[in-house]
């Protein structure tokens, strides 16, 4: 089973105090989560530290974008504990979560098909300082820039709007950031630019909880994995022990 | 001639109301997807409103077009936070039924104690009198509905469509659960929105009283013709609610001059065709 311990300094993320690098940013314990009727999540654990890429695996189904939007808020019956910042999330609306700094780049992107390129991106509301700039954005995707004028967010590329997608969420000021599938359905060279973003994301000091079900581009972005199956987590190991793990890999997600 | 221009001016003043009643409805649908029944009952309330704004406290149709809209808006979100909210994620047919019960509850309260004839309500001073254009004589107060609708109905798109907060509240109908994830407070501003579409209401309530004085049923009679106009522009469609209001307006008044038998069914014809055509309605946009 995974080890779902807190990292040896995490006491000093309490309070509102920012989060040492290497102490655990999100501690989740026993998150179980419905829709409606249906029990999703049977008890999930475990952490992710700050300044650290953690990227979560599973088969279709398994509970991995559940786990997400629970973090975030986005399922309402949920149980269990989940503590960001040393500040408990479980009770909260999710309105009052991203403005703790913890922001979500949807699967399918969420682009808002009534809003123009400019307005998908300039819509998340500035949540703490520290944002980036819509310059630093364009430095970063700069493809966006040329498309800014474009009359529908949803007529971009699927790259394009992925792009825009995590663009967004960059200017708020947020420095958690949960992406769930970036590289679902792009072509190769864009996801090799996604994947260069998420390393610059992680360089600046952005703690980024990754949920992918492209098992070869999480390994080259991930610091750990934690392998989601029926709604918990079965498994997880650090990147430096993928090799002796990959059998594992095998059973569980068939790789 | 004179009394086609004639018909033209009602036709306008009709599309006057049935802009700004098909705007709040659009509105709400738009971003709550409650198809409001009790919208005419609320317009009533804002003609009320006036009136005893007027006959109780003296404050005369200048202090009622800024404080009608905004204590029926206000009684409007109450409604929406005590009542609507518990519809949410339902079929629309549940919203329908509750606001058209809340229609007929209000209207009920209003016959008991008012009766069903109509309320005096005196057109303000500065407004009163006509100018002869050459072509036609133009009563003051009517020409001032058309222009004052138009300016609030232009200000209401651009609010929507060109500002920050219209792109939340657009992006909200998309999807609130992601807007809320943003961190926008969105059943807040599902409220404020529903008191929006309701202050238009009464605020064309307000507009309507010295011209078709203030009856308990004044809103019913009119809410079908403006539901027509909602589906026949578009539903949600905030430009096309006002294009259609207008335009409609001005059709029902040319039919009342061409051939008057037909002006009471001219919009309902309008709105079977356009649905054979463009189910959407004329600006809508499928989902």
């Amino acid at each position: 089973m995974v080890d779902v311990k807190t990292a040896p300094n995490a006491s000093a993320a309490s309070g509102t105090a920012k989060a040492a690098p290497g102490a655990a940013l999100l501690e989740i314990r026993d998150l179980q989560a419905w829709y409606g009727e249906s029990h999703v999540l049977h008890g999930i654990n475990f952490d992710v530290r700050t300044g650290e890429v953690v990227t979560l695996l599973g088969r279709n189904g398994a509970g991995k974008t559940s786990t997400l939007k629970s973090i975030m808020g986005m399922i309402a019956k949920r149980t269990g504990s989940v503590r960001f910042d040393g500040q408990e999330l479980i009770k909260m609306h999710s309105d009052k979560i991203a403005r703790l700094g913890i922001a979500i780049c949807p699967e399918e992107r969420g682009i808002f098909s009534s809003l123009n390129v400019h307005e998908n991106l300039m819509l998340p509301p500035t949540v703490r300082s520290g944002g980036l700039s819509v310059e630093q954005i364009f430095d970063l995707f700069p493809n966006l820039k040329e498309r800014l004028s474009s009359s529908q967010g949803t007529k971009l590329s699927g790259g394009e709007q992925q792009m825009l997608a995590i663009a967004r969420i960059l200017r708020t000021g947020a420095r958690f950031l949960m992406l769930d599938e970036p590289t679902e359905g792009l072509a190769p060279v864009i996801i090799q630019q996604i994947g260069r973003t998420i390393q610059r994301l992680k360089s600046e000091g952005f703690t980024i909880l990754l949920v992918e079900q492209n098992f070869r581009f999480a390994s080259t972005v991930a610091d750990r994995f934690f392998i989601v199956e029926h709604g918990k987590v079965i498994d997880g190991f650090a990147n430096s022990e993928l090799q002796a793990n990959m059998e594992k890999l095998h059973t569980y997600l068939g790789v | 001639m004179q009394a086609l221009y004639a018909q033209l001016l009602v036709g306008l003043i009709n599309g006057s109301f049935y802009a700004l009643l098909s705007l709040g409805l659009a509105v709400i649908f738009g971003m709550l997807n409650i198809i409001n029944f009790a919208h005419g009952a609320l317009y009533m309330m804002g003609a009320f409103c006036a009136y005893f704004l007027l006959n109780i406290f003296g404050l005369n149709y200048w202090y009622a077009l800024i404080i009608a809209p905004i204590v029926v808006g206000i009684f409007g979100m109450v409604l929406e936070r005590t009542l609507l909210k518990q519809l949410a994620g339902l079929d629309h047919l549940y919203g329908l039924l509750l606001t058209f019960g809340i229609a007929l509850i209000i209207q009920g309260v209003f016959q008991n104690y008012f009766g069903s004839s109509g309320l005096p309500y005196a057109i303000p001073p500065q407004l009163q009198g006509g100018m002869n254009l050459g072509f036609m004589f133009l009563p003051v107060y009517r020409g001032w509905v058309v222009v004052f609708s138009l300016v609030v109905c232009i200000a209401t798109w651009y609010l929507i469509e060109r500002t920050r907060l219209g792109a939340y509240l657009r992006a909200a109908t998309e999807n609130p659960n992601l807007v809320r994830a943003f961190g926008i407070n969105v059943p807040r501003m599902i409220t404020l929105t529903y008191g929006l579409g309701i202050g238009l209401a009464a605020l064309a309530g307000v507009l309507s009283a010295p011209i078709n004085q203030v009856r308990p049923l004044m809103g019913a009679d009119l809410i079908i013709v403006v539901f027509a106009v909602v589906v026949i522009g578009g539903m949600g469609s905030i430009m096309g609610s006002i294009i259609t209001g207008f335009a409609l307006g001005v059709i029902e008044g040319l039919t009342k001059y061409f051939y008057p038998e037909a002006s009471n069914t001219v919009v309902f014809v309008l709105m079977v065709l356009v649905l054979l055509v463009k189910p959407t309605g004329l600006t809508g946009r499928a989902t």
